[in-house]
């Protein structure tokens, strides 16, 4: 074991699989000798060669779609998008080709080899343009998988499996966390399972799910429930898509109540995805309506952030509700 | 590059520089003087004639039954055979091609079987794309030909990966890219030249320009000389080449393709053409272009002008001519019979492939679906014959059919 942050904790993970396999290539804005404007990719360079860790050019449709004919070819490419902000130029590369690759050939062809990294998500005062969570475009689109860390340990294990994963995976690094989050990491090779939820706490009275940054602000909301005696159940999804309604269901068929949170607006966000199949499964157990605590239905604020976000006051409150309706 | 200072503004527009065209044959099929013949063996090119001369038949034949509403779509390569042709004849047979839609013509100078068009036309269980997608969007892995996607120039960029991959493999491949004038309009256009350029990467850009994108004539689509001096900006070697004459698209291509193998560097081939026929199916160029500008273009038809120069060195006879083109037209209206009769993919097709392995919540929309059909069997009759042949397990559903 040793102890790294979330960012320590990728490089890690990157370095593990360009050791292991030479068809592994990390390429992106600024990813080559200095490491990415975050230093994910950091000595990856120096250690594999400019041929397998480079920059490129300054054009996300270009290195998606430079991607997708790298992974076609049986290459392994980990492709870098600086900010989920700027991911939709590459919009149709990863809609229209990366998803439909294997599909439209009849598995003739397939991008699977390809994995996304791109850091997205709010409370590091970046505004419009570096705060947002685009998720809930990628989970509307079958053909994708869709991963989000919570911790560094988290992050090594779920990337790695992502590398290694036969499809095509968007794995989204929580920012506000690559170096606020840290903790005890295997140094050696390991994997955690992609499509499959966490239960990180046990709990009879309320569930409530999340992802990614958004964990560690739902687990001090229910620090306050419980100080109150409110018994919660936490589950971190890990995957957005495919996701794992199973292990949601099962909570709720045990609690009767759901708090689901994420950063991304309202309107059209994953929590109503997750929202709409746990009323279908869990129709005449549930003891009050499902709530959704998420950012508001604008684009991301700067100076008015704090109040934006779905922080633990808001998550605490919707818990309390749920409990006392 | 050092910069040199002027002390007076000096606007430029890049009229400073012209590209030539690069041609070999006359319409006439006459070497022109002072053109050096490439070195191409009777058979080779008798191989770009008969699979130009079949891609023509095959773009009648399809476009008539087209219009007897046998086939839902289809798009022509018609009058640009000799660049669709040319250009696949001066590759190695593994590099990749990843064409745009019209470029039938290279799959048939590999080996494409008349067969293996029509099940993709008619999307039926023998069909490698599993009847997914619209007719002419063919694929084929064992011959380098990646499944052609229907958005435009998202191969281009796609192309500079591949041949980033290859270069890294190290086995001299390269990847030939075919896109039209309008689709270099597109921004994967321009990601994908200037990474080639940057990266290195032994890619082919082949343009096709036909002179229309759908109705938009190239003078409404770029203000410059075509799409040639693009290369310009991205430091990349270029040509411009007579897209009606086989041998100069050939001799083109060959070098570049030497430049891009032996250099590590990418290249813009500029060929000039016409689409002789409509966009597709459902376009009528009337609307658009005279019968006049049609006919000055159908006198410069690619096939007849290679024709020529084959008849002249007696590679090619009048005879041969007239059995082929009547051996192809059977070949196709039979093989057309057969894949027309033959059955849908299976109901599990609408599921597999979307991911390598099925997912559990993809499978639960499957059931459910399965279900439907057997409730209402007549309103889906593809579903209910697989499903009524026993394809799959329904195990898990008989008991509600």
């Amino acid at each position: 074991m040793a102890t790294m942050n979330m960012l320590q904790a990728i490089n890690n993970a990157l370095d593990i699989a360009m050791a292991e396999d030479e068809k592994v290539i990390c390429f992106g804005e600024d990813v080559g000798i200095f490491g990415g404007v975050f230093r994910a990719t950091s000595h990856l360079q120096e250690k594999y060669g400019k041929a397998r860790c480079f920059n490129t050019p300054l054009v996300e449709q270009g290195i998606i779609g430079f991607a997708n004919g790298l992974a076609a070819q049986g290459s392994v490419p980990v492709a870098e998008i600086q900010f989920a902000d700027y991911i939709f130029p590459a919009f149709d590369q990863i809609v229209n080709e990366t998803a439909k690759f294997r599909y439209r050939s009849g598995d003739l062809f397939n991008v699977g080899g390809l994995t996304i990294r791109t850091p997205y998500g709010g409370g590091i005062a970046g505004g419009l343009y570096h705060s947002q969570s685009p998720e809930a475009y990628f989970t509307h689109t079958p053909g994708l998988k869709v991963v989000v860390p919570r911790n560094p340990y988290q992050a090594k294990g779920l990337l790695l499996a992502a590398i290694r994963d036969p499809d095509p995976v968007l794995f989204l690094e929580p920012k506000r966390l690559y170096r606020a989050a840290v903790g005890e990491v295997p140094e050696e090779d390991y994997q955690l399972p992609i499509g499959e939820a966490e239960i990180t706490k046990e709990g009879t009275d309320i569930t409530v799910v999340g992802w990614g940054a958004q964990m560690e602000v739902i687990g001090k909301a229910v620090e306050l429930a419980e100080e109150q005696g409110i018994a919660c159940e936490v589950i971190d999804l890990r995957s957005l898509l495919p996701w794992d309604a199973d292990t949601v269901a099962e909570s709720v068929l045990k609690t009767g109540r759901l708090v689901v949170s994420h950063e991304a607006p309202l309107t059209g966000g994953f929590a109503g995805e997750i929202a709409a199949t746990i009323q279908e499964r869990c129709f005449l157990y549930l003891e009050s309506p499902i709530a959704r605590v998420t950012g508001l239905d604008t684009p991301f604020p700067l100076v008015l952030e704090k109040e934006y976000l779905p922080d633990h006051l808001k998550i605490f409150e919707a818990i309390r509700e749920s409990v006392n309706f | 590059m050092m910069t040199q200072y002027v002390h007076q503004p000096d606007f430029m527009t890049g009229d400073e520089f012209s590209i030539p065209t690069f041609s070999l044959l006359s319409p006439e099929g006459e070497l022109h003087s002072g053109a050096t013949e490439p070195v191409l063996e009777r058979d080779h090119a008798r191989r770009i004639y008969q699979a130009m001369l079949a891609t023509r038949i095959l773009d009648e034949r399809m476009m008539a039954a087209q219009r007897q509403g046998r086939l839902s779509f289809y798009m022509q390569c018609t009058g640009e055979e000799a660049a669709v042709v040319g250009a696949t004849a001066a590759l190695n047979d593994a590099d990749m091609i990843m064409a745009q839609y019209r470029e039938q013509g290279a799959l048939m100078y590999r080996g494409f079987s008349i067969d293996e068009f029509m099940n993709q036309l008619f999307g039926n269980e023998l069909d490698y794309g599993k009847g997914r997608q619209m007719p002419i969007h063919y694929g084929s892995r064992k011959l380098h030909y990646m499944t052609i996607s229907s958005p435009l120039a998202t191969q281009i960029p796609q192309a500079t990966g591949y041949a980033y991959g290859q270069k890294l493999a190290g086995q001299g491949h390269c990847t030939l890219t075919f896109f039209g004038e309008g689709a270099a309009s597109e921004g994967d256009f321009h990601a994908a030249l200037n990474m080639a350029s940057v990266h290195q990467v032994p890619v082919i850009f082949f343009c096709r320009n036909n002179g229309y994108a759908i109705s938009t004539p190239s003078s409404e689509q770029f203000a410059a000389d075509g799409i040639a001096p693009r290369a310009f900006g991205y430091h990349m070697h270029v040509i411009r080449v007579d897209g009606n004459d086989v041998l100069a698209v050939y001799e083109a291509t060959r070098q570049a393709r030497k430049i891009a193998v032996e250099q590590n560097q990418p290249v813009l081939i500029e060929a000039m053409s016409y689409r002789l026929a409509a966009h597709s199916s459902s376009d009528d160029p009337s609307g658009y272009r005279s019968k006049e500008e049609e006919e000055v273009w159908r006198a410069k038809d690619p096939l007849l002008r290679l024709q020529k120069w084959l008849l002249k060195k007696q590679w090619w006879s009048e005879e041969e001519e007239t059995s082929q083109q009547e051996t192809l037209r059977r070949e196709v209206l039979e093989t057309m019979k057969r894949a027309e009769k033959r059955s849908s993919p299976p109901l599990e097709s609408l599921i597999s492939d979307v991911y390598a392995d099925i997912t559990p919540a993809l499978q639960r929309q499957f059931d459910q679906l399965k279900r439907h059909i057997r409730r209402y069997p007549e309103a889906y009759p593809r579903g209910a014959q697989s499903l009524d042949l026993g394809v799959g397990s329904e195990t898990d559903t008989q008991g509600e059919a």
